[in-house]
């Protein structure tokens, strides 16, 4: 924080720990993507799947750091709906991926 | 319906937002965000459930297994785009200084995550050997 009146409630704070989570949480979704991937052996279509999932993962990064940066302000800005809308999308990409690697 | 459909158009014009109202305190809106982001935790858990139900219990019937990791799955993403969705509105709300949306989607949730628990119940205590 770069403010010199401190806010009692440390609310940017705590939600710069909320994205964390997210992210980690994340993170082990996107594992367990990758694993069921090339659980049968990496065929093309194998790396194909893994690479998606790795790339929902690395666009729920990108708006997470972004977002944490945007929150170490004096007074944070509110999130953008591009940046909401980004990651519950790179959450349904990932959905999406279980659902095709099932079949 | 209506509702929906404005809310949706308010998605894609993330500038719309910024036209109504006044913009609230600061803390009021990360707080929204937080619960947003705690509903995107919950989206990913679920789909997390799904990914383990298909990869963790081979010993399931492809068809059994198949139904509880997409109904785990179409949790998760109706709950990831309900964030989305309940954030925009709460946030307009804020905005508009009117009371914040109430919703039924919680108790909704609760019973789906209760459904799949029993049926996982029924399912080791009389289908497990089933391939």
């Amino acid at each position: 924080m770069t403010t010199t009146e401190r806010d009692p409630g440390l609310q940017p704070e705590r939600t710069r720990l909320a994205w964390r989570r997210t992210t980690l949480s994340c993170t082990v979704v996107a594992l367990l993507a990758v694993r069921q991937a090339l659980y049968g052996g990496a065929g093309p279509a194998a790396i194909v799947a893994a690479s998606l999932s790795a790339l929902a993962w690395l666009g729920f990064l990108r708006v997470a750091h972004l977002r944490m940066l945007g929150v170490g302000t004096a007074r944070p800005q509110p999130l953008s709906p591009r940046g909401a809308l980004t990651a519950a999308a790179c959450t349904v990409a990932l959905a999406v991926c279980a659902a095709a690697m099932l079949f | 319906m209506n509702e929906f459909v404005q809310s949706l158009r308010l998605w894609f014009a993330p500038q719309r937002i910024r036209d109504e109202g006044d913009t609230p305190d600061y803390r009021f809106s990360l707080a929204n965000e937080r619960t947003f982001l705690a509903w995107i935790r919950t989206a990913l858990a679920l789909i997390g459930g799904g990914f383990a139900v298909d990869q963790f219990l081979p010993e399931l019937a492809w068809g059994i297994r198949a139904g509880l990791a997409l109904a785990l799955l179409a949790a998760g993403v109706l709950c990831a785009l309900r964030a989305v969705n309940h954030w925009v509105r709460c946030e307009r709300a804020m905005r508009r200084g009117e009371d914040l949306p109430v919703s039924r989607f919680p108790t909704l949730l609760g019973l789906a995550v209760g459904v799949v628990a029993v049926a996982m119940v029924v399912v080791v205590l009389f289908g497990w050997e089933g391939r």
